[in-house]
C-alpha cells in the first residue's frame, strides 16, 4: 500500500528491457522467486526490478512520513489524555515505519538524501490518501480505522514479498497496524455512540474518507499493466481489485456495527458473487491527485519541504561534530 | 485518603510541569530536522505524558472534590496551573527546545531521583518509574547541546541564543516555597534548593564538553508556581483544551 501506481512509471521500468539481462541468471532468478524464495541484498537481481523496488519501497517510506502530517495535525488538540498518548504513539510509529522503509529501500543503492530529494522535487510520489485534510477529530477515528484498516489489507501479503529486507520490514510494520486500525475504530465508536454533534462528526468523517480510502488500492486492474509483472516477481502479491474487494467486504459490516452510512447509493451485498457491489471511482479524481493536485497536497510537500530545510543545520551540526570529535580522537 | 490541598498543589506543580513540557514537543511531531530526531521527541513527549496523567490524577484524588487528570489538564484556566514558565516556553528552532530540555530535564531527573524516595508512596513510585525516562530525556538533550554548540558556527550561534532565551528561567526551578514546607519538613516534598549544586555542576560540565559558556546571572522571572505564566501558556491551553472547551460534558 502507500504506493500509487503511474502510467510514467510502468514506462520507466519498461524501458529497461529484460532482454538485455543474463538469460541464465534471469531463469535462476525467477525460479527462486517462483518457488517463494528470499532475494537478499547482495543476490543478482535484474536491474528493472531493482528499480521498481526502490520506486515502491521508497514510496511507502515517503507515505508513512508523509503520513505523519494528516494526524500530527491533530496531537496538540486530542481530546483527553489518554487519545493524545495514543495519537502520539501511532504517529511516532508511522515515522517509524519511515525508517524501516528508507533502510529496506537503501539496501538496492539509493541513500535516503536521494529518496527525499525526490520526493521535495516532485519525482516520487506517495499515497494520495495523505492529501485530504483532517478537518475534525473524527478524521482521526476514520484515518485508523479506513486508512490503516486499507493499509493492512495491502501490506499483509508483502510480509511474503520476494525481497528480503522489504519483507522483513513489513512484518514488523503489519504488527503495529492492527492497534492503528483498532485505535481508529474505537475513536468512532466512542463518537457513533456521543452526542448527537459527535454522531455528525463521525458520519462526516466517513463521508469524505471512503471514496480516498478505496483509491488507495490503486488504479482498476486493466489500467495497471504493470500488475502482471509484479506479481509475477512477488512484489505483488494480489491485484488492485481483488485487495479493494476485500477491503470493501470486511469495512461495511463495520459501518453497519457503528450505525454510520457508507457514502454509496450502489453499495449491495450480492449475494452470487459472496461480495459487496459497489459504486464507480471517480478514476479523474484520483489522477488528479497522483498529478499533485490533491486539496492539501501544497500544505503537505510545503510542510515537508520546510521541516527538511529547516532542519539542515542541525544536520549539518552533526556531522561537523563527528568529523571534529574523529579528529580529536586521531589526534590523541 | 484525607483532602491535602497543599498535597494537591504540590502534585499539580509535578503533573503540569510534565504536561506542558510534553504538549510543546509534541508540536514537533512530523516537523523535525530528521526522522530519528522526530521519534526521540514524540517518545519523550509521551513519557512526560504518561507521568502527568499519573500526578494529575493522584492530585484529583489528594484533592478530594472528585476532578480526574483530564479535568485539571482541559479544564483548568492559566491561573490555576503550576508548571515553572521554563517548560512553557515555544520551541523556536531545534536549538532553543534543545536548550529547555537540557536545563529542564537534568534539574527533573535531580529532582524525580529524591522523590522516588518521598514519605508519599504514590510520589514515590510515580518517580521511580519517571526518573529512568527523565534520564534518557537529559542524556539526549546532554548530546545534542555538544553537538550543537561544538558543530557548525550557525548552531553554536542558535545554541547560544537559545540558552540567553531559556536562561531567565531557570531561577524558578530551585526557588524554595513556604507554601509547601509543611511536605518538604514530612519528607514529601523535595527541597528544591538543595537540587542546584548538583545541577550547576551537572550544566557547566555539558557545557564545557559543547564549548559554551555558562549564560550570565541575571535576574529570574518567575511566578508559575503560583499561576503567574508567561503570555505563552494561554495559547497553549487554547489549542490543548479546544475539544473539551467546545463540547462541554462529550465523552472521547
Ligand atoms: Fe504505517
Ligand atoms: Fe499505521
Amino acid at each position: 500500500m502507500y504506493t500509487t501506481e503511474l502510467k510514467e512509471r510502468n514506462q520507466a521500468v519498461q524501458g529497461l528491457s529484460l532482454e538485455r539481462e543474463d538469460p541464465e541468471r534471469l531463469a535462476a532468478f525467477e525460479a527462486r522467486v517462483a518457488a517463494d524464495d528470499f532475494i537478499e541484498p547482495k543476490d543478482w537481481m535484474p536491474e528493472a526490478y531493482r528499480k521498481t523496488l526502490i520506486r515502491q519501497i521508497s514510496q511507502h517510506a515517503h507515505s508513512e512520513s508523509v503520513g505523519m502530517l494528516p494526524e500530527g495535525n491533530w496531537i496538540t488538540r486530542a481530546p483527553n489524555l489518554r487519545r493524545k498518548a495514543i495519537l502520539l504513539a501511532k504517529v511516532q510509529d508511522e515515522g517509524g515505519h519511515g525508517l524501516y522503509l528508507y533502510a529496506a529501500a537503501e539496501t538496492l543503492g539509493i541513500t535516503r538524501e536521494e529518496m527525499i530529494e525526490a520526493l521535495h522535487s516532485g519525482r516520487a510520489k506517495y499515497s494520495t490518501i495523505f492529501n485530504y485534510p483532517t478537518l475534525t477529530w473524527a478524521d482521526i477515528g476514520a484515518i485508523g480505522w479506513l486508512v490503516d484498516g486499507a493499509a493492512i489489507m495491502n501490506q499483509v501479503p508483502l510480509q511474503r514479498t520476494s525481497y528480503g529486507p522489504y519483507a522483513r520490514a513489513m512484518v514488523r510494520i503489519c504488527k503495529e497496524e492492527s492497534f492503528h486500525q483498532r485505535q481508529g475504530y474505537e475513536i468512532m465508536m466512542t463518537l457513533a455512540n456521543g452526542t448527537d454533534a459527535q454522531k455528525r462528526m463521525a458520519q462526516d468523517a466517513l463521508d469524505r474518507w471512503w471514496w480516498p480510502s478505496l483509491m488507495m488500492f490503486g488504479p482498476p486492474d486493466e489500467n495497471s499493466p504493470n500488475t502482471a509483472q509484479s506479481v509475477r516477481w512477488r512484489i505483488k502479491r494480489e491485484t488492485n481489485d481483488e485487495l479493494r474487494q476485500k477491503f470493501v467486504d470486511v469495512t461495511v459490516p463495520q459501518a453497519d456495527a457503528l450505525g454510520l452510512v457508507v457514502p454509496d447509493p450502489k453499495l449491495k451485498w450480492n449475494e452470487e458473487r459472496g461480495h459487496y457491489d459497489f459504486g464507480d471511482i471517480d478514476w479523474d479524481e484520483f489522477y488528479a491527485v497522483v498529478r499533485g493536485e490533491g486539496p492539501v497536497a501544497k500544505e503537505r510537500m510545503t510542510a515537508r519541504v520546510k521541516a527538511w530545510e529547516d532542519g539542515k543545520w542541525v544536520r549539518d551540526a552533526a556531522a561537523a561534530h563527528a568529523e571534529k570529535r574523529g579528529m580529536r580522537i586521531a589526534a590523541e | 485518603m484525607l483532602p491535602d490541598a497543599t498535597l494537591a498543589d504540590y502534585a499539580l506543580r509535578l503533573g503540569d510541569d510534565s504536561l506542558v513540557l510534553g504538549q510543546r514537543l509534541s508540536e514537533w511531531c512530523g516537523h523535525a530536522p530528521m526522522l530519528e530526531i522526530d521519534l526521540a521527541l514524540s517518545n519523550i513527549a509521551l513519557d512526560l505524558i504518561g507521568q502527568a496523567s499519573h500526578f494529575l490524577k493522584f492530585a484529583g484524588r489528594a484533592e478530594g472534590r472528585g476532578r480526574d487528570a483530564d479535568s485539571f489538564a482541559f479544564r483548568r484556566d492559566a491561573l490555576d496551573f503550576r508548571n515553572c514558565l521554563l517548560v512553557e516556553q515555544p520551541n523556536g528552532d531545534f536549538a532553543q527546545t534543545m536548550a529547555r530540555q537540557f536545563l529542564f530535564s537534568n534539574w527533573q531527573e535531580l529532582l524525580f531521583a529524591q522523590l522516588q524516595h518521598s514519605a508519599n508512596d504514590t510520589l514515590a513510585d510515580i518517580a521511580r518509574k519517571a526518573v529512568k525516562e527523565v534520564a534518557y530525556h537529559a542524556h539526549f538533550a546532554n548530546e545534542w547541546m555538544v553537538r550543537l554548540g561544538d558543530g557548525t558556527e550557525e548552531s553554536r550561534a542558535r545554541t547560544i541564543a537559545g540558552l540567553e532565551w531559556m536562561w531567565r528561567f531557570t531561577g524558578e526551578l530551585f526557588e524554595r516555597d513556604p507554601a509547601l514546607k509543611p511536605l518538604v519538613d514530612a519528607g514529601v516534598a523535595v527541597d528544591v534548593p538543595s537540587l542546584r549544586p548538583d545541577w550547576e555542576d551537572r550544566i557547566s560540565r555539558t557545557l564545557a564538553e559543547a564549548r559554551l559558556e555558562l549564560p550570565k546571572p541575571r535576574r529570574w522571572v518567575m511566578g508559575g508556581r503560583v499561576g503567574h505564566h508567561s503570555e505563552h501558556l494561554g495559547h497553549l491551553l487554547s489549542e490543548m483544551q479546544f475539544l473539551q472547551r467546545a463540547y462541554p460534558g462529550a465523552m472521547w
